[in-house]
This record gives structure tokens, C-alpha cells and sequence, in this order.
């Protein structure tokens, strides 16, 4: 019998080492012979902290789990083989809804494996691919196999892989490089985060394959500086596979040499750009550089270099190993494989999903997200973070392949699928998304720079309800020209947030500027609060919770707000039990 | 937007230094650290990290020293410490207060925690209370998006906040401040 608690970046914040400890202690109280692992995360964050008994060929898993739960855990379930019926969230052999709809490529070993033992990841078929690339593929080989796959780049664009790692396979140099990119910026994304800390070694075996075909001898993985843990757990694998020979010279006995080693970021979005990476691993200022030359021509200290995004690097070994034509077989049109996302926002089961290409938005969010919370009504899906856009109600049934994404006007993107419901204001989001580029623009482009600003400006004037109609023709002239006048990915696609929202929630905007009024009901100085008489019992909690004293009323009689006094701080709103204060 | 500093003699040098509380530290310290990632250039922003590892934040005479010991000018040094985000330029409270602002914690009322928190210890992001025990940041996300609204104090993650929640756990971290200084004395 094996004990496993998933220990990512989520779970931890749920508690996690908590339960791994009261696990531990209540094990050795009886002596029990029983292996005690952490795990990376399974994906399903919202039943964190959770706990995996493997039992023969069985696996129970246990969510919501707290010191007490895993006290019971090992008193009955392990000491006595007696299962907690009332805390299993599924069993092997009844998955839940959850992961049936999944198709597990990239996450594979994710929350299943033991992320710092390599021989975890041996057993899975770890380093197979590399193995076969070395004994029985030359580079070229290499190359037309990704190519016959179909895969594309996950951090966004969806560039075809095989045609970087041609172009830096062609290119002359006295070293070529090849770099990871997990600089993952998207704020409400963290698909990579859950790769680098549950699967390390399938992203060394990722920048093994490729180094061997761009005949790259070093590689970089440029990493968060505010993924403390993936960082840890990259420096372990690292060091247990140059143990084994899997990195360093000569490896496997053959004439390849790669060496790896990580660079922190530190902290700016834009270095998620290629040319910006580059920089930034120079030791500069994360600004981009000119393009042409490409990376694959003159990237980092001007020699030929490969940029690929963790999960785009997480499919290489399986596709090694299973062969083009298994992952091609999988996905749709030109999309093939499967993609992963962060689930998050307003939806009942968030966390991390790998799904088909090809699959509606509809499924993802409704089949296995499992709707929206509270049962509110869907509103939107924000795709892409803050290049991308969201995609409204009766665009559900778009599937999720690069071309179908693209032609609602947001973007596939790394991988974030923030669901919002009615309460959310889609001027406010759109502000959200401005504000967060405003601040992360590098400032090279006059453009980017002030036009993001103007952007921002215009739309705290709407949201305030002092804009006026022609601010929106002003907000699509002027987002078609940063489009057009920026050099890298940020600018190019900031106004995405507001050119979406605009195009597909004109109605709401227009609301906030004819009306004066927030139909989602956030933006506080277009509301006004009120008390029903009707409802109003004269209990005197709204009254005491008011900051500013502008409600008034004896005890047992009918409450008013004054609202030259009132500053719209919702206090009265959230604590009234009779429904009494409304919001317009 | 990330202001363009230009460190140079004709430029209002005095003006700018104001931003940096201008402390005694110990550049000894530095040297291991410099010799461990020695003069080029390429390692700046390895050595500016370490820097503010070993003093918290990345002071004044600590950067100028660099200028001095390693091939980076000032002005590219100060340049690449004001482009970061990782980067302080000036000291921070015992509790580092992190302020999730991600899509999924700004749709689930971050932003009412954050209003909260800063009037519960009336200073704006990025600044440190009076009492030196608290600093809060606003940080783009903690990638635990499913515990939304979430906070980070030293390393610890606090979910699904509300702003009476987050207030309770300042409130408390306080307590214990005061209690722990009552024992002493």
C-alpha cells in the first residue's frame, strides 16, 4: 500500500504539508509499514488538499482532506483496510466526470509520479525518447518526426515546432543554444508551473531532444523567479539525471554533450516574448529586439537559439516515443494533440485540464468544469489573458483548435480559461487586462507605452460614467494602431481585452455611458443603494456597519441611506439578512 | 509603465536619489557573491538577486559597489533593478504582505480584500507600515487560481479571502507582534 499527498503550489496552499505530516506521524504511532510520498498536482485544485492511496491496482482518492481526515486515513483505511466511504472523492475504477472527458499527454505522470525520484519517472518510459533519438535517429530524422506530428507551439501563437528547430538546425554558429520559456506571465494561468513541479524530468528530456536535433550542446531554462518550488524540484531532477548520464558529456555513451542549467526571471511579462527572454538572459532590460534577425539566426549572445514553451517541450518525449502518427491521431484539422488549461474564475470545479484539440468550449467549461458556481448564469470565457479576449454565451460551441479560437478575436494563449458570470463587468475586466499591460509594457514603443495608457484612461472615464460614445470609435482607432505600431506580441495584442469586449458586449458599454449604469453591477460609482421599506425590519445591522453614517432609522422602523453621505461601500448589502438593501 | 531612469551627471541625480533610503550596509558581504558570478555583464541580474537576498532589498551603495567591481555601468544597473518587479529599492516590514492581482482573483473581489488590508494598515501597496512589521505588495499571480482571492505572508498562501478574513489574519499576526514583545520585556 502507498500513501500520496499531492504536494504542487496549490495543494501546499491548501494545507498540504500538513496533512503529509499528520500522515507521517500517525504512521510511525503504529509502526506501520507504509510508503508516505508527495506528488505533483492531479489538477483537481478544487478538492485540494488531496490524498492517494494506491492500493494493489486500486487507487482511492481522498479530497478536502485535514489533519483529522488523515488521522482516519491511516487509522482505518491503512491500518485496518477499511475505506472512509463519506470522504472518497472517486476511485479508480469510478472516475469522476472531472478527468473522463481528459486526454492526458503533457500532464501524463503529473500528480501521479513522485516528482523527485527519476526512477518514478524511469518506470513510466522516462528518457525512452531520448534514448531512441540517440541510438537510432539522426537530427533530421528528429525534426520530420515533430513535423509528421503536427505539434505547435503552446505558449500561444501556435508557431509550428518542427520549422524553429529546422530553422536553428540550418543556421550556422559556434554554439547554438536551446532555451526553455516557463517566464509564465499570464496572470490566472499556471499550466506550466504544475509541469516544472510535477514532471520535471519530461521537460529535461523535452530540452534533450530538441538540443539533439538544433545540434544545440546547452541549454537554459529560463523559470519564474516566483516558482520557488518548480525551481527546487527542476534542481533535483537535474542533478539525478547527470547521475545517470542523461545530461552531461558523452551521454548515454554516445558523442552528444548537453549541459542545462536554470535562469531566475525576474518578474516582468514582457520577457515571455522571445527576443525580451533573450535579453533579460543577457543580464539586460527585458525589452525586445527588431525581428529579423530570428532568435533561430542570432538570439542569445547573437548565436543561433531555440525558444520553446514547457508544454510544447512536455510533448516531445511521448511523441518519440509513441510516434508521430499516435499524437497526430489525436485533435483536429490543423490543430493536433491535446492543450492544457488553467481553469479558474467563476466555475464550480477549477484546476488544471489537458483536452483534446477539437473539443467545444461548452464541454470544457459545462462537462468538465461542471458550470458555473452558484448556478449563475455563463457570461464569458476570458482565452489568452491579457493578449487574448473573451468569448461570450453564444460562442460556447466554438472548438478549442488555434483557428477557431483566433476567429472569435481572442487567442488560444498559453492556456488560461478565466469563466466569468453575470456579476462580472466586462468594462471592468477589460480595465483589469489595460491596467496589467500598461504596467508590464517595456516602454520601447511609443505605442504600447501611451497608447495603452490613453486606452486605460477612456475607460476608467466609462467606467465612471463620465465617457461618451464616440470614446468607443476612439478606443477601436486607437487599438488597431498599437496593433499596428508595436514591435513584439504585448502590444500587438493588448487592445485584444477591449476590441473582444467591444465587439461582442457594445450593449454593456453603451450602458455605463447612455444609461450611467453597470448592468453587472461592480462599478461602484455608477450604482445607488436603497432600501425596500417593504423588507426593511428596523434591525439597525446595516446602519451600525455603515462607515460614513448616511443610513438612518430607529429600531423596528424603516431604514434610509442618504446618498449624498452614502460612498458605496456595499457594507449594508452584504450584511442584510431580510434582502433589504438593493443595488441599481 | 516603467520609468525611464537615466543616471548621468547633467541629469537631477539628487532627485532621484530621494527614492532610495540611503543605509549603512555591510559590502563585504557582496564579495563572495561577486566572485561567485565574476565581472560580466551577462550575469546582472543573477547578482542583483543575490544582492537582495542577502539585504532584503537592493540598497544604494550596494548597486553602486557593484558599478564598482563588476564591468556593469550604473546606469545599466539601476536601470535593470527599476525594470523588474522582483526588485525593492528600499527595506521591507518582518510580514511581506503579497496581494494576488490575477484574472481569477480579480474576478472573485481581490480587489475589496486589497481596499481591506490597506486601510486595516493604512498604507498603499508597496509601502510598509509604520510599526516596520508589515509590507504589501501587489504581485500579478500566485498561480493558486482556484483558492482565489489569495495572499502570500513570507511564503505562506491564505485562500479564498474575503476582506474580514484577511483582515482577522493581520489582525492576529499583530497580536502575536505585541504579545511577543510584552514577553520580552
Amino acid at each position: 500500500m502507498k500513501v500520496k499527498v499531492g504536494l504542487g503550489s496549490c495543494g501546499i496552499a491548501a494545507g498540504g504539508r500538513k496533512v503529509l505530516k499528520a500522515l507521517q506521524d500517525e504512521a510511525k504511532k503504529y509502526n506501520l509499514d507504509v510508503e508516505i510520498e508527495e506528488t505533483g498536482c492531479i489538477g483537481m485544485c478544487f478538492y485540494e488538499p488531496i490524498v492517494d492511496i494506491v492500493d494493489g491496482e486500486e487507487t482511492y482518492s481522498y479530497g478536502f482532506v485535514d489533519e483529522n481526515i488523515a488521522k482516519k486515513i491511516i487509522d482505518s483505511h491503512v491500518k485496518d483496510g477499511e475505506v472512509l466511504e463519506e470522504n472518497i472523492i472517486y476511485t479508480s475504477k469510478k472516475p469522476p466526470n472531472y478527468t473522463a472527458k481528459q486526454h492526458k499527454i503533457a500532464l501524463e505522470n503529473c500528480g501521479v509520479i513522485n516528482p523527485e525520484r527519476i526512477e518514478e519517472y524511469l518506470e513510466k518510459g522516462g528518457y525512452q525518447g531520448i534514448t531512441k533519438v540517440l541510438n537510432e535517429m539522426t537530427r533530421e530524422d528528429v525534426i520530420q518526426e515533430i513535423k509528421d506530428s503536427g505539434l505547435r507551439g503552446r505558449g500561444g501563437a501556435g508557431f509550428p515546432t518542427w520549422f524553429k528547430w529546422n530553422a536553428a538546425l540550418q543556421s550556422k554558429g559556434d554554439q547554438k543554444y536551446m532555451v526553455c520559456n516557463a517566464d509564465e506571465g499570464d496572470p490566472g494561468a499556471f499550466m506550466d508551473r504544475s509541469v516544472l513541479e510535477g514532471d520535471p524530468h519530461r521537460i529535461i528530456e523535452g530540452m534533450l531532444i530538441g538540443g539533439y536535433a538544433i545540434g544545440a550542446s546547452e541549454g537554459i531554462i529560463y523559470c519564474r523567479a516566483e516558482y520557488p518550488l518548480a525551481i527546487e524540484r527542476l534542481e533535483k531532477a537535474m542533478a539525478q539525471a547527470k547521475e545517470k548520464n542523461y545530461l552531461g558529456e558523452n551521454i548515454l555513451g554516445t558523442d552528444f554533450s548537453f549541459s542545462l542549467r536554470i535562469k531566475k526571471g525576474a518578474g516582468a511579462f514582457v520577457c515571455g516574448e522571445e527576443t525580451a527572454l533573450i535579453e533579460s538572459l543577457e543580464g539586460k532590460r527585458g525589452m525586445p529586439r527588431l525581428k529579423p534577425p530570428f532568435p533561430a539566426q542570432s538570439g542569445y549572445w547573437r548565436q543561433p537559439t531555440n525558444i520553446n514553451n514547457v508544454e510544447t517541450l512536455a510533448n516531445v518525449p511521448w511523441i518519440i516515443s509513441k510516434g508521430a502518427e499516435a499524437f497526430a491521431s489525436v485533435g483536429s484539422g490543423k490543430s493536433k494533440g491535446t492543450k492544457v488549461f488553467a481553469l479558474s474564475g467563476k466555475i464550480k470545479n477549477g484546476g488544471l485540464v489537458e483536452i483534446p484539440m477539437g473539443m467545444t468550449l461548452r464541454e470544457v467549461i459545462f462537462d468538465i468544469g461542471g458550470g458555473i458556481k452558484k448556478d449563475k448564469a455563463f457570461k464569458a470565457v476570458q482565452l489568452g489573458g491579457p493578449s487574448g479576449g473573451c468569448v461570450p454565451a453564444e460562442l460556447l460551441d466554438t472548438p478549442v483548435t488555434y483557428e477557431n479560437i483566433n476567429a472569435t478575436g481572442a487567442i488560444m494563449g498559453s492556456g488560461g480559461m478565466v469563466v466569468m458570470d453575470e456579476t462580472t463587468c466586462m468594462v471592468d475586466i477589460a480595465k483589469f487586462f489595460l491596467d496589467f499591460t500598461c504596467k508590464e509594457s517595456c516602454g520601447k514603443c511609443t505605442y504600447c507605452r501611451v497608447g495603452t495608457k490613453r486606452m486605460l484612461e477612456i475607460l476608467e472615464k466609462i467606467s465612471k460614467g463620465e465617457g461618451k460614445l464616440e470614446d468607443l470609435d476612439e478606443l477601436e482607432q486607437l487599438g488597431n494602431s498599437i496593433k499596428d505600431g508595436s514591435l513584439c506580441g504585448l502590444g500587438q495584442t493588448a487592445p485584444n481585452p477591449v476590441l473582444t469586449g467591444l465587439k461582442y458586449f457594445r450593449e454593456e458599454y453603451e450602458a455605463h455611458i447612455v444609461d450611467k449604469k453597470c448592468p453587472a453591477k461592480k462599478c461602484t460609482d455608477l450604482l445607488t443603494y436603497t432600501i425596500d421599506p417593504d423588507k426593511c425590519t428596523g434591525c439597525t445591522l446595516c446602519a451600525r456597519n455603515c462607515p460614513t453614517e448616511a443610513i438612518s432609522g430607529k429600531v423596528k422602523e424603516v431604514h434610509k441611506i442618504d446618498q449624498d453621505l452614502c460612498i458605496k461601500c456595499g457594507n449594508c448589502y452584504d450584511v442584510c439578512n431580510f434582502d433589504a438593501v438593493k443595488v441599481d | 509603465m516603467k520609468g525611464v531612469h537615466v543616471m548621468c551627471d547633467n541629469c537631477n541625480v539628487g532627485e532621484l536619489k530621494k527614492n532610495f533610503k540611503d543605509e549603512n550596509v555591510n559590502l563585504d558581504l557582496m564579495t563572495p557573491v561577486i566572485e561567485k558570478y565574476g565581472k560580466s555583464t551577462g550575469n546582472l541580474i543573477n547578482l542583483l538577486q543575490e544582492m537582495q537576498e542577502v539585504y532584503g532589498y537592493l540598497p544604494l551603495k550596494g548597486m553602486d559597489y557593484l558599478a564598482e567591481k563588476t564591468d556593469n555601468k550604473k546606469a545599466t544597473i539601476y536601470g535593470v533593478a527599476t525594470f523588474y518587479t522582483q526588485f525593492r529599492l528600499n527595506p521591507i516590514g518582518k510580514y511581506l504582505i503579497l496581494q494576488c492581482q490575477g484574472t481569477a482573483c480579480h474576478v472573485n473581489g481581490s480587489k475589496e480584500v486589497s481596499k481591506a488590508i490597506c486601510e486595516e494598515l493604512d498604507i498603499n501597496p508597496g509601502e510598509t507600515s509604520d510599526d516596520g512589521l508589515f509590507t504589501v505588495e501587489d504581485v500579478a499571480c500566485l498561480g493558486c487560481c482556484s483558492l482565489a482571492p489569495v495572499m502570500m505572508i513570507n511564503g505562506e498562501a491564505y485562500g479564498n479571502l474575503t476582506p474580514g478574513k484577511a483582515v482577522k489574519v493581520i489582525k492576529d499576526l499583530r497580536k502575536k507582534e505585541l504579545e511577543g514583545e510584552a514577553d520580552e520585556s
